[in-house]
């Protein structure tokens, strides 16, 4: 969630714009570029919102219905701000076995939110996931992406006290 | 190095993983990356390759295992369109986390394997489709791929030889179902990742309506090996009909989870106990899945069964992705089985009624049997429920839906109506 500062405009800078047409290249079509543009949007402007999509389906000549399938269809894809630290937690079958439940349980009473929620200065968000692809370090959580594996609830108290330390400077 | 007598190989793809830094090309190329690639590139023709690759007997590692060889075989010549190579990265299989390590670990492996076979099927253009959460994966594998192109092991004329190929990094974005290879190709081409029908196969009729190869990172990676030992060698290791080496993912209740590349044909219960260091409680296994969550359960009756696509079959299952989850006495089966079935319900994408409809049923009376809320009736609905999914939807996911409930069911009639019924402690 860097780059905050285009945050207002919603349009791409001139360097993302070069990037996108460098990246168009690589394909045999535009849309193929759809999903990775996707995510530089996500990356600058925070969130997919509608503005934002019809700024992408502009930038890649796609109509705004295109750009909409493909963003509610993904997870990862996310039309509502959320936490800075989104912290995900692999609830599937390895993980399970492991204390993944308990582990979700612990946070959420540690930051005072449900699983979904995101507690009210803005930090954390809490979501259960499906199989991270990382089952032999289970229990696995990932924030904004990076796995953290073997977590326990001490591990993640841990984490969870660094992260408020750093104050949400991702 | 890999040893030259079948005999003594205990590991393909994992042969260089332990190195420091071999992610580096100056590492990779010290322990013999991209050492036989000139030689591949300048006296092999794509036929003496897609001869090789059928002699080493390799099958595919992404699940299905159906012979490499014949695949690319099967690519038409001189369509007048391009060709092109995906390699599916997306490891979506609950349990499955094998190419992982291949490509944060040994980026330049399957840099080096796509090389091969995308010159093997004249591929000017390759794509390597990696699930959206593996982001520090993608990164090695950029990273990697941007040394390649400098020392011209990608792009136009590699080391001189002519061919060229190109290849790019694409991002998945959390969705199971893009791991199906025509999802994959319909989300490479920027939509939303539903299955086509199949036939026609992609190697027919793929990325943009062209001849496309998806093969699996494991599957890829393999082909060095292949190409500069020889199929014939590749062959004598393993079994007859399930050559070569296989990595198994292991998780679950044992002391030593990870991944493990062994000699196919090696039995399940020496893969637990020699090479996972045993169960965490007990001796003997409650439930063995042996290929991913998609595939049937096996019981301790088969604890000894080989690791084979044939072995697994003959036990009643499949080797799938090579994905062991293990479950000791100390499990809870049928919050596994529940939790699996909102996987499945998760991820179903949609398009065909039994699937859409039938996940969600499957996981709304699993939830009721886990809180002991069912009735005889439901247990009956769930079987008859998973029975009609399987085999008629476009793509495999719903008969993995349907395989958990029907293991449960066969396996553990009593637990699951003494839960159901709210009978159980
Ligand atoms: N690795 C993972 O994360 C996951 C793996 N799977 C595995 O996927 C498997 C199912 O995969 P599918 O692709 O549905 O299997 P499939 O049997 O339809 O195809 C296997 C491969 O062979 C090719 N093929 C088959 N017949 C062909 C023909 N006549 N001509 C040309 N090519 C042909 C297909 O294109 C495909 O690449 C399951 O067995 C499961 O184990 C499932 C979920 C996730
Ligand atoms: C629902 C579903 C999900 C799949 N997910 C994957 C996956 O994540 N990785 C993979 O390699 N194959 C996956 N497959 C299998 C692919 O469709 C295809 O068979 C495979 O990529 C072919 O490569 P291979 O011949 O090298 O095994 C999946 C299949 C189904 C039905
Ligand atoms: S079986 Fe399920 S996941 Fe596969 S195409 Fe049909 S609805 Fe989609
Ligand atoms: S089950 Fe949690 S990472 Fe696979």
């Amino acid at each position: 969630m860097s780059a905050a500062v285009s945050i207002n405009s919603h349009r791409f800078s001139e360097a993302r714009l070069a990037e996108i047409a460098e990246l168009v290249k690589r394909y045999p079509g535009a849309q193929s570029a759809l999903m990775p543009v996707l995510y530089m949007a996500q990356e600058d402007f925070g969130y997919l919102s509608m503005d934002v999509q019809q700024h992408v389906a502009d930038v890649l000549g796609l109509r705004l219905m295109q750009v909409r399938e493909v963003v509610t269809f993904y997870t990862m894809f996310r039309e509502k701000p959320c936490g800075t630290y989104l912290l995900e937690v692999c609830t599937n079958a390895g993980c399970m076995l492991n204390g993944a439940n308990e582990l979700v349980a612990h946070m959420c009473e540690t930051l005072g939110i449900k699983v979904g929620e995101t507690t009210d200065d803005g930090l954390f968000t809490v979501a259960e996931v499906e199989c991270a692809g990382a089952c032999g370090g289970a229990p696995v959580v990932q924030v904004n992406h990076t796995y953290h594996e073997k977590v326990t609830p001490e591990t993640m108290d841990a984490l969870i006290t660094q992260m408020r330390a750093d104050g949400g400077a991702v | 190095m890999i040893p030259s007598d079948p005999k003594q190989v205990k590991q393909i793809c994992f042969d260089r993983i332990d190195i420091p830094d071999v992610n580096t090309l100056a590492v990779a190329r010290k322990h013999g990356a991209y050492a036989f690639l000139p030689t591949v590139l300048k006296e092999f023709t794509a036929a003496k390759i897609v001869d090789e690759m059928k002699l080493s007997g390799l099958r595919g590692r992404g699940g299905a295992g159906f012979p490499t060889g014949l695949k690319w075989s099967f690519v038409p010549r001189n369509t007048g369109k391009p060709t092109y190579l995906l390699c599916n990265a997306d490891e979506g299989e609950p349990g499955t986390f094998k190419d992982r390590d291949i490509m944060r670990f040994d980026p330049h492996l399957l840099i080096e394997g796509m090389i091969m076979a995308g010159f093997a099927l004249n591929v000017r253009d390759a794509y390597i489709y990696v699930r959206g959460e593996f982001l520090h994966e993608a990164n090695v594998m950029n990273e990697a791929i941007r040394e390649a192109y400098a020392a011209n092991l990608l792009g136009e004329n590699i080391l001189g030889s002519g061919y060229s190929m190109h290849l790019t990094v694409h991002r998945g974005a959390g969705a199971y179902i893009c791991g199906e290879e025509t999802a994959l190709i319909e989300s490479l081409e920027g939509k939303p990742g539903r299955p086509r029908f199949k036939p026609p196969f992609p190697a027919v009729e793929g990325f943009y309506r062209c001849p496309t190869v998806v093969n699996n990172v494991e599957t890829l990676a393999t082909v060095p090996a292949i190409l500069e030992h020889g199929g014939a060698w590749h062959a004598a290791i393993g079994v007859p009909n399930n050559t070569g080496c296989k990595i198994f993912s292991v998780s679950g209740h044992v002391n030593k989870p990870g991944n493990y590349e062994v000699p196919m044909g090696t039995s399940l219960k020496t893969l637990i106990e020699e090479y996972c260091g045993g169960l965490q409680h007990g001796s003997v296994p409650k439930v063995v899945i042996p290929g991913g969550s998609s595939t049937p359960w096996l019981t301790a009756e088969h604890y000894e069964a080989p690791l084979t696509y044939d072995g697994m079959i003959k036990a009643g299952s499949m080797l799938g992705s090579g994905a062991i989850i293990v479950m000791d006495e100390t499990a809870d089966l049928i919050a596994v089985t529940r939790r699996l079935a909102h996987f499945y319900a998760h991820e179903s994408c949609g398009q065909c009624t039994p699937c859409r409809e039938g996940t969600g049923w499957l996981e709304r009376i699993m939830i009721r049997v886990e809180n002991g809320q069912a009735c005889a009736e439901d247990i009956q609905v769930l079987s008859d429920a998973a029975t009609h999914m399987a085999g008629r939807t476009i793509c495999a996911l719903a008969d993995g839906a349907a395989a958990p409930i029907l293991s449960m069911l066969k396996h553990f009639p009593d637990e699951v109506r003494a839960r159901a019924l709210g009978k159980a402690a």
